[in-house]
């Protein structure tokens, strides 16, 4: 039996075209080996330490904590090199692909964070690196569609469907299906056929090892609530599995509920339910029809703005080990406008729905002695011009 | 064997051409009613087979030309229900490989699904990202409803891997003749005659090769090459595209096509 989920509990698999299955058994050898390779260990430490400027702090809020009523830690990713967690993802699968001989790295992003984290690892490791991107994104993303052009990557614009990240991932996919000899896809979250949850997973674990040793450190305790954004997932799963065998930590996932739920145009499928289906190699939680057919989703977070999730947070989600809940647009903007005035971090949009869900719903069940741990999972700067606009704060 | 595999060894081996002709129509594009003229359209202008595309919203194997359809068949109201009442009316002329992708069968679930195709007479089921790994339930269901579930093999599977998608196969391999998505290729880019080969070898039912086949010289050569039906789609597809475009009759233009692929293909 292969050492790497293929499967958690219902959730995952392999659903994809015959064509790339070989190219899914071999990265999953790779990656079984590169795991227990002290030097790929070494190697891809060494780079976390002096190249993404790991460990990331784990900073206690003080000013955030006064507004909440309780302690809010926050676990800052956002200090990484490129401004957010797809870095550690990003390196530790081009390291693994360069090992595995391969020449080209394809990557989709949505928001760009991947993509620039990509774009930066391969200019790092001198690999070709073609991204692929929605052209609503592209709009939405300006700055990051330039960094990654001047890091030399090419981006692809994909101009299907809704234009945003489930159509990247798709256009994506189908380069891979085409270039699968010299092509390694460096997915940018949990979700896609096996190995890839897995894989993304142990590679953005170390933001909840780090962020378990600091606040044991810091307040000899383990914090009451772990608190994440989730689109695919992947700053969620890899901070979640810090805390996962801690049954006192309590882990909560903030999705995107865009314009409300009851709207129907939203990226919250977790918090939705209902029954499972395929989307992008595995079976998880999605948006869809009645006959199966997806649904485009809505975030003013382009990282957010996905109709699938990772599959090991459908079942987390099932057993009752984590909760997930739906914040808005408009929960998320004030959140990100707040949290620059009480600390001076503008958190990417995506990250203001984990910050959100702590100043609302998350205050109602707190005591004052609750301690709360947020994964700051990115920057802010990507996302100022959609957000100033959308908070009426443009200047003519 | 089951009904629908009776039918489908039938149309390979009753075509009388070089190999059995299977066209493909995306059903629902223009419209439903439009695609049933199509597909009598095939059945008169010589197609042994009718592989019938279900339009679905992320279709991972497809390239342009079947994507852009499929998301004009959705935008015109196409439903899985509209495309397999189509199929209905399709299967009473020729026999029908329903081409869907593997949520929509996940969501009316693998017994309702298997079920609905036998009794609308429809033979086979192809699921273009169902591998191997993944394929057991939906099997099942197909196998006790006596509908044939046609495996895809690619340039990538190995021997051995080969020789197990063989054993479970029904009705035909469908063979992917090159590695990528659906579209017409200005030539065939590999041999396929050594990938047919490895193909034969480890199956006991009919081969069919698909994927850039697009004219009639091509179709010939895969005959040529060893395979026993040649599937062809996206130039099916973009013929009813410039069709409707262009406020012409998607049938006929279609249906020249098949006819001049059927003509290559005369023994």
């Amino acid at each position: 039996m292969s050492a790497v989920e293929h499967r958690f509990g219902p959730y995952g698999g392999q659903y994809v075209p015959e064509t790339l299955i070989p190219a899914l058994v071999e990265l999953e050898a790779a990656w079984v080996a590169a795991r227990e390779d002290a030097g790929y260990r070494a190697e891809l430490d060494a780079l976390l330490n002096d190249y993404v400027g790991r460990p990331s702090p784990l900073y206690l809020a003080s000013r955030l904590s006064e507004e909440a009523g309780h302690a809010v830690y926050l676990k800052r990713e956002d200090l990484n090199h490129t401004g957010a967690h797809k870095i550690n993802n990003a390196l530790g699968q081009t390291l693994l692909a360069k090992r595995m001989g391969k020449t080209r790295i394809i990557a989709e992003t949505g928001a760009g964070s991947h993509g620039v984290a990509t774009a930066t690892a391969c200019a790092l490791l001198g690999l070709e690196c073609i991204v692929y991107m929605g052209t609503e994104d592209m709009r939405r993303q300006q700055p990051n569609v330039l960094r990654m052009e001047l890091l030399g990557a090419r981006v692809a614009p994909v101009d299907a469907g809704s234009r945003t990240l489930k159509e990247a991932v798709s256009a994506t996919i189908r380069d891979w299906v085409s270039n699968v000899s010299d092509t390694h896809y460096v997915i940018g979250s949990c979700v896609g056929p096996a190995p890839f949850p897995a894989l993304v997973r142990d590679l953005q674990r170390v933001i909840g090892d780090e962020a378990r040793a600091q606040i044991l450190e810091k307040t000899g305790r383990l914090p009451d609530r772990v608190i994440a954004c989730v689109g695919g997932g992947s700053n969620a799963i890899g901070t979640f599995t810090g805390f996962v065998e801690d049954a006192s930590v309590q882990l909560i996932g903030a999705e995107a509920a865009g314009e409300g739920i009851e709207s129907g145009r939203h990226g919250a499928p977790l918090t939705v339910g209902g029954r499972g289906g395929v989307l992008h190699g595995s079976f998880s939680a999605i948006m869809q029809d009645e006959d199966g057919q997806i649904l485009e989703a809505h975030s003013i977070s382009a990282g957010l703005d996905y109709p699938g999730t990772g599959p090991e947070h459908a079942y987390l989600r099932d057993t009752g080990r984590a909760h997930y809940a739906g914040v808005t647009d408009g929960e998320a903007l004030a959140a990100f406008k707040r949290l620059a005035e009480l600390e001076g971090i503008i958190p990417a949009l995506e990250s203001a729905h984990a910050v959100a869900w702590v100043l609302a719903a998350g205050r109602e069940t707190a005591t004052e002695d609750t301690v709360d741990l947020i994964c700051l999972s990115g920057r802010g700067d990507k996302d100022l011009a959609e957000a100033l606009d959308k908070l009426g704060l443009t200047h003519e | 064997m089951s009904d629908g595999a009776t039918r489908i060894a039938a149309a390979f081996s009753d075509s009388g051409r070089r190999a059995a002709l299977m066209p493909y129509l995306m059903a629902g594009f223009p419209d439903i009613d439009t695609s049933v003229r199509i597909a009598t359209a095939y059945a008169d202008a010589g197609a042994d087979l009718l592989e019938l595309g279900v339009p679905f919203s992320d279709p991972l194997a497809d390239g342009p030309v079947i994507h852009a359809a499929a998301t004009r068949a959705l935008e015109s109201g196409a439903t899985v229900h509209s495309v397999l009442e189509a199929g209905t009316r399709i299967a009473e002329q020729i026999p029908v490989v329903l081409m869907v992708y593997v949520n929509p069968i996940l969501a009316r679930g693998p017994e309702r699904f298997a079920a609905e195709l036998a009794q609308r007479g429809i033979s086979g089921l192809i699921v273009p990202d169902l591998p191997l790994e993944e394929s057991e339930p939906i099997l099942a269901a197909c196998d006790a409803h006596g509908v044939a579930l046609v495996p895809l093999v690619a340039p990538t599977t190995p021997d051995d891997r080969m020789a197990t998608i063989g054993r479970t196969a029904r009705g035909f391999v469908y063979t992917v003749s090159v590695t990528g998505t659906t579209g017409e290729r200005t030539s065939n880019q590999s041999d396929p005659a050594t990938l047919l080969a490895r193909v034969k070898d480890h199956s006991t039912v009919p081969v069919a090769l698909g994927f850039g086949i697009s004219n009639g010289a091509q179709a010939k050569a895969a005959a040529d090459a060893g395979a026993d039906g040649v599937i062809v789609g996206s130039r099916l597809v973009r013929a009813v595209a410039e069709a409707v475009d262009q406020g012409a009759d998607p049938a006929s233009a279609a249906g020249s096509v098949v006819a001049e692929l059927a003509d290559a293909l005369v023994r």
